[in-house]
């Protein structure tokens, strides 16, 4: 055997280049990265689903509850101001983090889904009102464009949307290597689209989709451009205008943040256009007995008392994303992607699905094992302390387009390494003995 | 966690060679359960005559615990009397929502006591029990259309 090897010309971009960052030093912000399960040590293969917390992001949070708690846009008190600053705060680095151009166009919500239904429900508000602004208005014979491979949460909005005002729902199939099909784009996208939403990185295959020629279309034909970054924003550098979108919806808790914490980004023009979504305290602007004007964004689409300690969280794990580095992050990630493609093809009996090249993918790796039921499989790997996701990963059908009732699914971040892929595949020649 | 709890030999082995598996005619009700956090689903038919169970019929797709606890079902419940599959229903009920705690009574559930390790896992009861209600259901619609005096029957806890 003779190890081959390429040279990159001199003056090309170098693999050496890349940024990097040192994986155990990651590893060592992470407390639970150092408990047992059930007497083995932790392999936390389960991110795509919610994320670990590194000890800046708990401490953050801890010292803001411990020092800092008031409520937050009504009071003229120290602990009331200082709960403000920290929140706004949060805010002003959630926009920094994704390049908006201003901070009021980031809209805290409880998660993606809760930022997927305010665009949505904006529609069915705007359509509801003589005075909606026509760029929401929906009814018979207009068109909502979703995809195959999007997660329930960027579905069951959009069918209840259509539902409700008549509009029909139009989706993007899947091609056989786990690709967006984009061959009927121009028929799909027309002059009758009024949203186009989908997915920007599949939770279920791992699919990082291009968005340019999706993009360049929507523009054409004047509709609007909404992603699910819910698995992006946490592993790939955003920039909202270098994208060129209208919506993006992500979520804290799968970005090193607190569960409870969501966030809705909207082009400035957009929002303000947009009719509030719940109604309450700290959205309005003046309220009397016979009506309400409301606040301008993000107020507007923030009633009631927001997640405080939660947006705290969440600045404090933009932080540290930051200070890593999305570049390196990503970068790593592509890296060890590849090296779990490869150790994955060497299980007898295993079928991956989603593209099998680490280009335009990340790392979330759905499989099936021999047939064996995905509920087993984790289990197994279970018992041996490798945390993995099974079932249908809320994106039901996705699964019925590969024929399989579930999946099981790995996914990676910043603090997984070769060893965790070695464990999951050491864990998976035990699933096979269990049940050959 | 001791995975031969869950494992039991006997529940493997239903799971690999399943009695009775696949829909059959004829027959008097059909009941068809998902369970939507994992997609798993069953579909089960009951055949009475009079007040015996002549056959339960089922086909799905799930895990070995599903699989294995829907095998276990149309072993224990063919050919007992409806009063008698009742009881060992509600045994089987209690001993997978008991968290362990519950000593299976062998002369009542035979077979199925090895499902007393699935309820230390509260993740997977809903599996063994998938089949379970969709007999439940199944059986209520067949015992409810075939009296007469009809009104309200109770089945099951």
């Amino acid at each position: 055997m003779t190890a081959t090897s390429i040279v990159i010309p001199d003056g090309m971009p170098q693999y050496e280049d890349q940024p990097r960052f040192d994986p155990a030093l990651i590893r060592a912000d992470f407390p639970i990265l150092d408990r047992e399960v059930n007497g083995h040590p932790l392999v936390y293969l389960d991110s795509g689903n919610t994320s670990q917390k590194p000890r800046q992001v708990i401490d953050a949070i801890n010292e803001h509850l411990a020092r800092h708690n008031g409520n937050v846009s009504r009071s003229v008190h120290t602990l009331g101001t200082e709960a403000t600053l920290a929140y706004e705060g949060a805010r002003a680095k959630v926009a920094a983090f994704i390049n908006a151009p201003s901070p009021d166009e980031v809209v805290f919500t409880k998660n993606s889904t809760e930022a997927i239904n305010l665009v949505a429900y904006s529609f069915l508000n705007a359509s509801l009102s003589p005075k909606g602004d026509p760029r929401f208005k929906l009814g018979p014979g207009d068109e909502i464009v979703i995809s195959e491979m999007e997660h329930h949460s960027n579905i069951v909005p959009w069918q209840l949307l259509a539902e409700r005002t008549g509009a029909t729902v139009r989706w993007f199939g899947i091609t056989d290597a786990g690709r967006l099909d984009e061959s009927e784009l121009d028929e799909l996208i027309n002059e009758r689209t009024k949203i186009v939403s989908i997915v920007h990185y599949s939770n279920i295959l791992g699919t990082i989709n291009a968005t340019s020629r999706i993009t360049a279309r929507v523009r054409e034909v004047g509709a609007l451009l909404m992603l699910d970054c819910s698995q992006s924003v946490p592993h790939l550098p955003m920039d909202v205008v270098d994208y060129d979108v209208d919506f993006i919806a992500f979520t804290g808790h799968k970005m090193l943040g607190p569960t409870g914490i969501g966030v809705l980004w909207g082009r400035g023009e957009l929002l303000a256009a947009m009719p509030p979504f719940l109604g309450g305290g700290s959205m309005i602007e003046t309220v009397t007995m016979g009506g309400s004007t409301f606040a301008p964004p993000p107020m507007r689409f923030e009633a009631g008392t927001p997640p405080i300690a939660e947006a705290v969280g969440l600045g404090a794990a933009v932080d540290y994303l930051s200070a890593v580095g999305m570049k390196a992050i990503s970068w790593y990630e592509k890296e060890l992607t590849a090296y779990a493609l490869d150790a994955l093809q060497t299980v007898p009996g295993l079928r991956l699905f989603g593209p099998k090249v680490p280009v335009g993918r990340g790392g979330t790796l759905s499989f099936d094992l021999d047939g064996i039921h995905p509920h087993d499989v984790g289990q197994v790997l279970d018992a041996e302390g490798v945390q993995v996701r099974v079932g249908h990963h809320c994106a039901r059908p996705t699964c019925v387009r590969f024929g399989v009732p579930a999946m099981t699914r790995a996914s990676l971040y910043l603090y997984n390494t070769t060893a965790d892929i070695d464990a999951l595949v050491a864990g998976l020649e035990k699933v096979r003995k269990v049940f050959a | 966690m001791q995975l031969d709890q869950l494992y039991q030999e006997i529940i493997l082995d239903h799971y690999k060679k399943p009695r009775g598996r696949g829909l059959r005619e004829p027959y008097d009700t059909e009941a068809h359960h998902v369970n939507p956090t994992c997609g798993d689903e069953i579909t089960l038919r009951v055949t009475l005559d009079g007040e015996r169970i002549t056959d339960v019929s089922y086909d799905g797709m799930g895990c070995s615990i599903s699989q294995a606890s829907a095998s276990v079902l149309h072993e224990l419940l063919v050919g007992k009397p409806v009063p008698d599959a009742l009881t060992r229903l509600d045994a089987f009920t209690e001993l997978l929502g008991g968290r362990g705690q519950v000593e299976p009574d062998e002369a009542v559930l035979e077979d199925a006591v090895a499902f007393a390790g699935v309820a230390k896992y509260p993740a997977r009861v809903k599996c063994a029990l998938l089949s379970w209600m969709a007999f439940k259901d199944a059986l209520a619609r067949a015992v409810d259309s075939s009296d007469d005096n009809s009104g309200e029957i109770k089945v099951g806890a």
